[in-house]
């Protein structure tokens, strides 16, 4: 099928998604919560994009939305470029010094002070979770309550077991809370052999 | 709890992946909270990964990891009742009680928790006490309330 | 074996019931919904079967226990046939005069009528009661004529016709035809046309569909559904088996929350009743449909309200929304075609059969037909649910329906559809009520809370108020929902303290924007709708928390002060007893005098400074007067004119 991407006429296959479309014709989407060997989360909506549908505009994230025959994408707008901004100035308020937000944000003019910051770095990209359950099938770590208390949470005694040989999902962590994280739990944890 | 119980819960539902949050919540009426061993076993029965039952234990409302006191306050704070108050309702029972919104006191007296709507908005602003409604509370008429409770 | 395997047989078994109910035979029912529960219908209901023993009344007198009457204001509610005489605000104290003199003598009892305000005259009859006279309650009348735990109470008003005639006089198509015909558009909130999305389930490539009610009402201030549901399940059975054969679905899911236990336990003991007379399970009347339905219990997430949070709680998971850009009437439970409708929708079904779409479309406007069951809250005299059809005008609801504003306070507004919803002033009161009317005014119908709202009531508190509700109930997975809102909070929350900055509106609507734009469910999408709607009607009320430091509302504790008035102060030492904080300061024949420094803005001492005084105001943006001089404080007795 063909679809058209920034004005340019671009190749796809059944089941592929526009982000995938878009890459494999060399044109470039921002995305933080996205990974190759994982299925598409849709959680940072980074990468984000305008489509035209019978007529109207809508907004949806690429990584999840199928391509199809005919349909036309822009990846770049004013309006694109501004909610982008923003998500990464709220994920700015977490961690400001991660070098991946530092980049995009040089990019999209994002400031870094715009918003309080609450100093909890971890962004919720779930990456560590989902590489866990998706690729390791260990479930080690997981995300605990929801809204603004959502977190995430090693299990102990599967960590203690599993992890030191591992330790797959840290280089996938944009703001390294994940191996902060883990030493915590660690620490807190009764040392393999003792009773707990 | 003891795990013959949690078994025959779990047994009730056939032990299907999809009946976890129901068995949870049958625990969790019987026993008032859920014990780690509780979920082991359920990971372990429903073949479910901790992780996911700690997630869902977490992000429903209804259910405690800790154990709750013996009587549970519950303040409405929907629409009609916040209109009608009750954030002042709320700041009084915090202050009296001395605890928070999903606390218990150092007793195991009084579990405090905000709920969304009741449902009986023609008595707003509404405290629940151990399922018995106190309707149309005043922040004077508080002390009095929480006095009848052991 | 099922008791009834044809429609024959269910007509035959109707007229049984029916003959064996003596339409004379004295009948006292008591509403018994959640609400008059808790307004002591329990002892009531005691009351009533004790009094009747006592006098040796058991054999003649009939107790029916129904549900939900709507008037939740005026609770406990009485209705004794077959004169259908109308007592409100029952106490047990009261049953033995009623039974004495209006079940025995045929009298009435005035002081347990409701009074008309229109007239000041005594009304006796539910139907001529203001609250009532304007409802159109197709749907929800029928709560009290029936005890929710007896399916043949429902059979006896005519329950499960529209079944029978949807298998046996109908086909599938047809039933969808019909239901396309009457536009019944969803009641949840969303207003997607049923039968639009019936049909999509029904043209779908998969053998295994589903239906599945939404009772996981989460809307604060919103209780329709609870009340149907447990006050008449039956109707919701039937509505979901008709809609279960249009699609070609055999398995039902009813999402209740477990907030809900009376439903809960109504709805489960009217599927065993269903199944034991045929109606529900296998081979539905001999019709050779199969069709059962399972109860699940929601655990506490109002997120799990949104239908494929609900379908992803339904399979065991956390209720995190899925993407929409497959809906799930295609790939929805278990990847399955799904419809999910809101129970008062399915309610709506077995009247569009019975009476045909062409009766229903006279009801409601070009848009939006049929009813609506609001929830009438907050600042009202009339507390109740009301069901009126669509396009009657906002002001009507308010003033003829709802009595007014109590304490006659200024109507300020009335916020409808929830935290997803917006707030309408009162110069868009003429709006008559429908889906898009309501979306046009920057609102939406949502699932039916209408909440109104008085001079006392702070507009940018309440944007507070949503939004705070929002950050807990939020899944949390994405960017603009879970950190946007934790931003808004935040800065709403620092406005209502008296520490807002130029240029927080701004970023107010910066968040807005991403969220409405990105958010990955409608939950995140219509997050701002509250903050924007009031923005849009009531901007000045926001300037001048930011600006002056000032709440126009004297509601925002950190910008109001108390102060007691020197000239209206009579030193009756009430609110002096009463400060929490031991902040007032005062004897008796002296003038009390406010510490503001002790002083936490509790509002105790305006609550309970006797009306006749008034002496405890609020100021907002003003500092307080200095206090008077200890001399001044002896309040002296006034001397008689001719002395």
């Amino acid at each position: 099928m063909r679809l058209q991407i920034d004005g340019q006429e671009v190749a796809a296959q059944q089941g592929m998604t526009v982000l995938e479309a878009a890459r494999r014709a060399g044109i470039e989407i921002p995305t933080l919560c996205h990974h190759e060997e994982l299925e598409p989360y849709g959680g940072c909506r980074l990468c984000i994009v305008e489509i035209e549908d019978r007529g109207r505009t809508k907004m949806v994230v690429s990584c999840v939305y199928l391509a199809a025959d005919g349909l036309v994408v822009r990846t770049r707008s004013e309006k694109i470029d501004r909610i982008r901004r923003t998500i990464l100035e709220l994920l700015m308020a977490h961690a400001p010094d991660a070098f991946e937000l530092q980049k995009l944000a040089e990019e999209y003019g994002a400031q870094r002070d715009r918003f309080e910051k609450e100093p909890m770095f971890c962004i919720h990209c779930g990456l560590c979770v989902r590489y866990c359950a998706e690729v390791k099938q260990k479930f080690a770590v997981g995300f605990i309550d929801r809204g603004i208390r959502k977190e995430i949470s090693f299990i102990p005694e599967i960590a203690a077991r599993e992890c030191e040989q591992c330790k797959a999902c840290f280089p996938l962590c944009p703001t390294s809370y994940l191996q902060a994280a883990y030493v915590l739990t660690r620490s807190l944890a009764p040392r393999a052999g003792e009773a707990g | 709890m003891d795990i013959a119980r949690v078994d025959q819960i779990i047994d009730k539902y056939e032990a299907e992946p999809s009946s976890l949050i129901q068995v949870l919540l049958e625990i969790q009426a019987e026993n008032n909270w859920l014990p780690a061993e509780a979920l082991e076993r359920i990971s372990e029965k429903l073949q479910v990964p901790l992780a996911r039952i700690q997630h869902i234990a977490t992000f429903y409302k209804a259910f405690s990891l800790v154990p709750k006191g013996r009587h549970r306050i519950h303040i409405c704070m929907g629409t009609a009742c916040h209109v009608r108050g009750a954030t002042r309702i709320l700041d009084t029972v915090q202050e009296l009680t001395g605890i928070q919104p999903g606390e218990t006191d150092l007793e195991l007296k009084f579990s405090l928790e905000t709920v969304n709507c009741l449902g009986c908005c023609a008595l707003g602003p509404v405290m629940e006490v151990d399922g018995e409604t106190h309707g149309k509370m005043t922040t004077a008429g508080i002390e009095d309330v929480l006095k009848s409770y052991e | 074996m099922p008791l009834i395997n044809s429609p024959a047989e269910l007509e035959a078994f109707r007229k049984k019931i029916l003959a064996g109910r003596d339409p004379d035979k004295p009948c006292i029912t008591l509403c018994s919904g959640s609400a008059c529960h808790a307004s002591g219908s329990r002892s009531v209901a005691a009351a009533i079967a004790a009094e009747l023993d006592r006098q040796g009344l058991r054999e003649q007198v009939d107790i029916r226990l129904t549900g939900c009457h709507g008037f939740c204001e005026q609770g406990p509610i009485i209705v004794i046939y077959p004169e259908k005489i109308c007592y409100f605000q029952i106490k047990p104290d009261d049953v033995p005069e009623i039974v004495e003199r209006t079940v025995r003598e045929k009298e009435v009892i005035d002081r347990l009528l409701c009074t008309d305000p229109e007239i000041n005259e005594k009304v006796i009859h539910e139907s001529d009661i203001p609250f009532y006279k304007y409802q159109e309650r197709l749907v929800f009348g029928s709560n009290g004529s029936i005890d929710p735990k007896s399916i043949d109470d429902y059979l006896a008003i005519g329950g499960y016709a529209a079944l029978a005639k949807s298998l046996f006089e109908m086909n599938a198509e047809q039933v969808l035809a019909e239901v396309k015909k009457s536009n019944l558009r969803g009641r949840g909130g969303g207003g997607f046309p049923a039968g639009i999305k019936w049909e999509g389930s029904r043209n779908a490539p998969d053998e295994t569909k589903y239906v599945i009610v939404n009772a996981d009402e989460g809307d604060p201030g919103a209780y329709m559904d609870r009340s149907l549901l447990e006050g008449n399940p039956h109707a919701i059975l039937e509505g979901l088996t008709i809609g279960a054969y249009a699609i070609g679905a055999h398995e039902g899911y009813i999402y209740v929350r477990q907030e809900y236990p009376l439903a809960v336990e109504n709805v489960t003991l009217a599927i065993a009743r269903a199944e034991e007379y045929g109606l529900l399970g296998e081979n539905i009347l001999g019709s050779g449909f199969d069709f059962r339905v399972i109860v699940h219990r929601g655990a506490g997430a109002f997120v799990c309200g949104e239908s494929t949070a609900l379908m992803t709680a339904l399979e065991g998971r956390v209720g995190e929304p899925r993407p929409k850009y497959i809906r799930s009437n295609i790939r929805g439970l278990w990847n399955r075609p799904s419809v999910l409708n809101n129970v008062e929708t399915w309610a709506n079904v077995p009247l569009i059969i019975n009476k045909g779409a062409d009766w229903f479309t006279q009801y409601g406007t070009e848009t939006s037909k049929g009813t609506k069951i609001f929830s009438l809250v907050g600042k009202i005299n009339n507390t109740g649910l009301v069901e009126v059809p669509m396009g009657t005008p906002l002001r009507d609801i308010i003033d003829k329906i709802g009595g007014g504003i109590p304490g006659g306070r200024k109507f300020k507004a009335v916020q409808t559809g929830g935290p997803s919803g917006g707030c309408i002033p009162e110069e868009m009161l003429d709006l008559p009520v429908g889906f898009d009317e309501l979306t046009q005014a920057g609102s939406m119908m949502g699932s039916g809370g209408m909440i109104v709202m008085d001079e006392n009531t702070c507009m940018v508190d309440v944007a507070r108020y949503f939004i705070e509700f929002l950050t807990d109930e939020s899944c949390g997975k994405c960017v603009p929902c879970r950190e946007g809102l934790r931003q808004m909070l935040k800065i709403l929350t620092r406005i209502t303290r008296g520490e807002g900055r130029e240029g927080d509106i701004e970023l107010l609507e910066t968040l807005s924007e991403t969220a409405r734009e990105a958010s990955l469910c409608a939950l995140g999408k219509s997050a701002p709708n509250p903050f924007l709607s009031t923005l849009r009607y009531f901007r000045e009320e926001y300037e001048a928390h930011i600006r002056d430091k000032r709440c126009p509302a004297l509601s925002c504790k950190a910008l109001i002060s108390f102060y007691i008035h020197p000239d209206k102060c009579r030193a009756c030492m009430i609110c002096a007893r009463k400060c929490p904080a031991g902040a007032i300061d005062g004897g008796k024949n002296k003038i009390h005098i406010i510490d503001q420094d002790k002083c936490t803005r509790c509002g105790t001492c305006y609550e309970v400074c006797p009306p006749r005084f008034g002496a405890v105001t609020r100021l907002s943006g003003e500092p307080v007067p200095a206090p008077v001089p200890e001399d001044a404080r002896v309040i002296r007795k006034k001397k008689k004119k001719n002395e």
